[in-house]
C-alpha cells in the first residue's frame, strides 16, 4: 500500500502568488493514498530537503510528490533528497506548478489553482504506481577506436593515448595523414604542412598505446557505449609488414605506372607503392587492380585463350627481406571498444557538373587541391607550377570561388569555409614563386573569420597584388593557348573578360564517400548533405545522439586545420572522461517485455531506432521479444506499437499513463 | 458525423496534452520562464517521446470526457530518439479517420511540433486550440 507524502513548494512567491496553496493542500489531503501534506518556502533549499527527509521517516512515507518547479530543473536534486531519506530515488513524482501553472496563468488565480490541484492529483496517481528502479552498472572496455587517420583523427588518437588509453586508428588508404598531407603550405601562417604534420604522424605510429590499421575499413558496428564490437576489414597488402623494411626498391623498380590518387591524378605511381614519401607506415601495398602478376594469375585462372600477360614479379625478386606475400588475403577481425571517434573527413566536390567551367574538358582548368599538388615540392612537377596542357609557366591565373558551395542547385547550400583563405594563400604563393604571375579571384563574399585570417586576406591583395573581383563566372572557353574567362564585376557593374593561362576552381568540401553508410552502421544521424549531426550544435559539438560515439573534423561539416585539431582534442577529452569511470550507469527507464503476453510479432523490433529488442527462441519453442537494456534508450516506441501490450516502459508504464489520464476525471 | 450543439462561449474545455520530454515539455517550460500567458484549460502529461503515446490513450482521454487532446513532439528530424516523431506522425494520421467514426470531431485532436525554444509557439497552440474548442462547444 502506498503511503504518499505531498510537498507543495511556494518557491518564494513564484508559485504562492499565482496559486492558492492552502486550497491545493486541502485538496491533496483528500487524494487517494496521501497520508501527509506539507508546504515549504523553498523545498530545494537545505531546510526544505531536511523537512522532506524527516517527514518520510515520521510518516513512514514510501512515495513522494513534490509540487514545485519543472522536473527538468530539480528532478535530480529531489531524487537525491528522496534517496537521502532512505527511499529509492525513483519513487518520486514532480507536479510542475511553476513553469506550467503560476508563471503562465498569473492573470487567473482561480483557474491556476484548479489546474494545480489536478496536476498534483495526476502526479499522485502516477506516484502510487511508481516502482523502485535500480540503475544497472555496465562494464566498459577502455579502448578507443578512431575512424579516419587525417589530422582530426591523429589528434584525437594522440590525446586519447596520452591520457593512458589504448587506441586503434583505422584508415582506409595505405597511409595516415589525410588531406593535410596533400597540402603544401597552410594558411594564415604559411607553415609547411608536411613539417607540422609528419612529426605527429610519426609520434602516433611510435606511441605504444596506439595500433595503426591502415588500408582497412570499418564494416560493421554492434553494441553500445562502453561495449562496442566493431568489425574491421584489413585489405590484403600482399606485403608482409613484419618483414618489410621500407627500403623502396620495389616501388622504384615496379614497371607498371598508374595515375596517383595522392597527386589528384596529375602524377604517376607504381602499382606497388606508398602514396607519398613521408607515408606512415612507410611500407607499400600492391594495387591489385593494376599489378601485372595479379593480372597474370587472373588470366590463367579464367582459362582464357590468347597471349599470356607477363608474370613480372619483379618486386618479389628484388625485395631484400623477401616481404612480398602473394598468399595474403583480406582479413576481417572483430575488436572491442568502449568509445568511437568518427573522423572520416571530406572529399573534394567534383566540379564537372558546372559545364560552363569546362573542368575535365580543358586541361588547364584545375581544382584547388590539384594546384596544391603542383605547388608541393614532393608533387608531380617537383613544386613547379606548370600548365597541364603544355607544361608552360602560367602568367595569368584566375581563381573561381564557391564552386559547389553556396549553390543549392548544383552543389551545396553551405559555405565550404576554407576556400576564401586557400585562394588567398595560393595567390600569395604563386606571386612568391613567380613574381610575374597575376592572380584574379572571382568571389561572392570574402569570408575571413579566423584568427589572423582577415589580415592574411589583405596581404594577398596588398602584397601579392591579387585582384579581387566580386562576381560570378558565366563561361570559360579556349582561344589559342589561352582560356577566356567571361565574368562579371558586380561592384563596377560591368562584364569582365580575362585571358587566363590557368583557371583554379575552389571546389567545395563535401561528405566523404560512404559517409551515409558509415552513419547508418554507427546509428548516428546525418543531414541532407550526408554530414554527421552533432548531439547539440552549440553545447555538445563533438558528441552524437549515440552515447560513446564522438565526432571530429570535416565529417561534421567544412572545417579547417585548427578547427579539426580542436575537435579532435575535444573528442579525445570526451573519451578520456568516459574512460575515467570504472563502470557506466545506465538510465533505468528502459523497456521490458512480459514474456507471457508477447506473441513474437516483431513490431517492436521493426520500430526500435536502437535495435534493442531482439526475437529469441524460448525453450518452450515460442519466439518472443527480449530487450537489451544496454541498447534501450527508453523512448517507448515499442510500447506504443505492442498489440498485446506485452512491452512496457519503466518510469512511464501503460498503467501509469492510464492512471494519469483517468485521475483528471476523479 | 457528430452533430454539434450550439457554440457556448462560457464552456471551459478540458484539454489533455501529451508532451515529449525533450522538446515540447521543455517548450512549455520556456513559455513559463518567459512569463507568457495562455488559458489554463490544458493538463500536461510528460512522456519520454511523442512516439510513446499509444493512440488508445488519446481515445481513453476522449472517453473520459476530454474536449480536446494535444500531442506535441520535436520537429521532424530533431527527435531525441532520432525517429520517434516520424512514427507519431504516421500513427496519428491513421487515428484521425477513426475519431470521426467514434463521433469525435477531428478538430478535437491536435498534433504539433514544438521545440524546446518555442515557448511562444506552445502558447499560441494552446490559446488557439482552447478557443477552437470553445467554438465547438461541449462534446455530446
Amino acid at each position: 500500500m502506498s503511503r504518499i507524502g505531498v510537498f507543495i513548494c511556494h518557491c518564494g512567491r513564484n508559485i504562492a502568488e499565482g496559486v492558492d496553496i492552502p486550497k491545493v493542500m486541502e485538496a491533496a489531503k483528500q487524494m487517494p493514498m496521501v497520508v501527509h501534506v506539507a508546504d515549504n518556502l523553498y523545498t530545494c533549499s537545505e531546510p526544505g530537503q531536511l523537512m522532506l527527509r524527516e517527514a518520510v521517516k515520521e510518516h513512514r512515507l514510501n512515495r513522494v510528490v513534490i509540487g514545485a518547479c519543472s522536473p527538468r530543473m530539480h528532478e535530480i536534486t529531489f531524487r537525491r533528497a528522496v534517496a537521502a531519506a532512505g527511499l529509492n530515488p525513483y519513487l518520486l513524482e514532480i507536479a510542475n506548478l511553476r513553469e506550467h501553472v503560476s508563471w503562465v496563468h498569473g492573470d487567473n488565480k482561480q483557474g491556476a489553482t484548479e489546474k494545480a490541484i489536478e496536476i498534483v492529483r495526476l502526479a499522485v496517481a502516477k506516484a502510487a504506481r511508481d516502482e523502485a528502479l535500480f540503475p544497472k552498472k555496465i562494464g566498459l572496455t577502455k579502448r578507443a577506436l578512431v575512424i579516419g587517420g587525417g589530422i582530426a583523427g591523429i589528434q584525437a588518437a594522440l590525446d586519447i593515448a596520452n591520457a593512458g588509453n589504448e587506441v586503434v586508428v583505422v584508415e582506409r588508404t595505405p597511409s595516415i595523414g589525410g588531406h593535410m598531407s596533400q597540402l603544401d603550405k597552410t594558411f594564415p601562417t604559411l607553415d609547411c604542412s608536411a613539417c607540422i604534420l609528419t612529426p605527429k604522424m610519426v609520434e602516433l605510429a611510435q606511441n605504444p598505446k596506439v595500433t595503426l590499421m591502415t588500408y582497412s575499413e570499418v564494416i560493421g558496428v554492434k553494441g553500445f557505449v562502453g561495449n562496442f564490437e566493431v568489425q574491421i576489414k584489413q585489405q590484403a597488402r600482399k606485403v608482409d609488414m613484419t618483414k618489410c623494411n621500407g627500403c623502396g626498391i620495389c616501388w622504384q623498380k615496379c614497371p607498371e605506372k598508374v595515375s596517383s590518387e595522392f597527386d589528384m591524378g596529375q602524377g604517376k605511381r607504381s602499382s606497388i607503392y606508398i602514396p607519398f614519401p613521408q607515408a606512415v607506415p612507410a611500407k607499400p601495398v600492391i594495387d591489385l587492380e593494376h599489378c601485372r602478376y595479379i593480372k597474370y594469375q587472373e588470366f590463367v585462372a579464367s582459362n582464357q585463350e590468347g597471349k599470356k600477360p607477363p608474370q613480372c614479379r619483379i618486386c618479389e625478386r628484388l625485395c631484400p627481406p623477401q616481404a612480398i606475400d602473394w598468399a595474403q588475403e583480406d582479413k576481417v577481425t572483430t575488436e572491442k571498444f568502449g568509445a568511437i571517434v568518427v573522423a572520416t573527413g571530406y572529399k573534394q566536390f567534383d566540379p564537372t557538373v558546372y559545364g560552363e567551367f569546362g573542368y575535365g574538358t580543358y586541361p588547364d582548368v584545375i581544382t584547388g587541391l590539384e594546384l596544391e599538388r603542383l605547388l608541393s615540392p614532393s608533387g608531380p612537377t617537383g613544386g613547379q607550377v606548370l600548365r597541364p596542357s603544355d607544361g608552360e609557366h602560367p602568367k595569368t591565373v584566375v581563381f573561381v570561388s564557391c564552386v559547389g558551395s553556396r549553390d543549392e542547385l548544383k552543389g551545396h547550400a553551405y559555405c565550404s569555409k576554407v576556400c576564401c583563405m586557400y585562394m588567398a594563400k595560393h595567390s600569395i604563393m604563386l606571386r612568391e614563386h613567380y613574381p610575374d604571375i597575376q592572380s584574379y579571384i572571382f568571389y561572392i563574399d570574402i569570408r575571413a573569420v579566423g584568427k589572423g585570417y582577415e589580415e592574411f586576406s589583405r596581404r594577398a591583395q596588398e602584397e601579392a597584388g591579387t585582384l579581387y573581383l566580386r562576381g560570378r563566372i558565366s563561361k570559360i572557353y579556349p582561344e589559342g593557348k589561352k582560356l577566356v574567362v567571361l565574368g562579371e564585376d558586380s561592384l563596377m557593374g560591368r562584364p569582365v573578360e580575362i585571358a587566363a593561362d590557368l583557371v583554379v576552381l575552389a571546389s567545395a568540401m563535401e561528405a566523404n564517400t560512404g559517409a551515409a553508410e558509415m552513419a547508418q552502421s554507427l546509428k548516428i544521424s546525418y543531414d541532407a548533405d550526408k554530414q554527421f549531426l552533432q548531439a547539440h550544435v552549440k553545447l555538445r559539438p563533438v558528441e552524437t545522439q549515440t552515447d560513446g560515439v564522438f565526432l571530429a573534423g570535416a565529417c561534421i561539416g567544412p572545417a579547417d586545420i585548427p578547427e579539426s585539431v580542436a575537435q579532435g582534442s575535444a573528442a579525445a577529452a570526451k573519451v578520456a572522461s568516459l574512460f575515467s569511470q570504472d563502470s557506466l550507469i545506465a538510465d533505468p527507464s528502459t523497456a521490458f517485455v512480459d514474456a507471457l503476453k508477447c506473441i513474437g510479432c516483431g513490431a517492436c523490433v521493426a520500430v526500435c531506432p536502437f535495435k534493442a529488442p531482439e526475437l529469441q527462441l524460448q525453450r518452450d519453442g515460442r519466439q518472443i521479444s527480449v530487450i537489451n537494456e544496454g541498447l534501450c534508450k527508453g523512448c517507448g516506441l515499442c510500447v506504443a506499437v505492442c498489440r498485446p501490450q506485452a512491452a512496457n516502459l519503466r518510469g512511464s508504464t501503460n498503467q501509469q499513463l492510464l492512471a494519469e489520464v483517468m485521475s483528471l476525471w476523479q | 458525423m457528430a452533430v454539434n450543439p450550439a457554440p457556448n462561449p462560457n464552456h471551459e474545455p478540458r484539454i489533455v496534452g501529451f508532451l515529449c520530454n525533450w522538446c515540447s515539455y521543455a517548450g512549455a517550460d520556456m513559455a513559463g520562464t518567459s512569463r507568457m500567458t495562455y488559458p489554463s484549460n490544458i493538463r500536461i502529461i510528460r512522456v519520454p517521446c511523442s512516439g510513446r503515446v499509444d493512440p488508445l490513450l488519446v481515445i481513453k482521454a476522449f472517453e473520459m470526457g476530454a474536449d480536446g487532446v494535444l500531442v506535441a513532439g520535436c520537429h521532424p528530424g530533431d527527435c531525441h530518439y532520432s525517429e520517434g516523431n516520424y512514427h507519431t506522425r504516421r500513427r496519428f494520421a491513421l487515428l484521425r479517420p477513426f475519431l470521426d467514426y467514434l463521433g469525435i470531431e477531428d478538430k478535437r485532436f491536435k498534433l504539433e511540433w514544438v521545440s524546446a525554444t518555442e515557448g511562444k509557439k506552445f502558447t499560441q497552440v494552446v490559446t488557439e486550440f482552447t478557443s477552437e474548442l470553445k467554438q465547438l462547444g461541449p462534446r455530446n
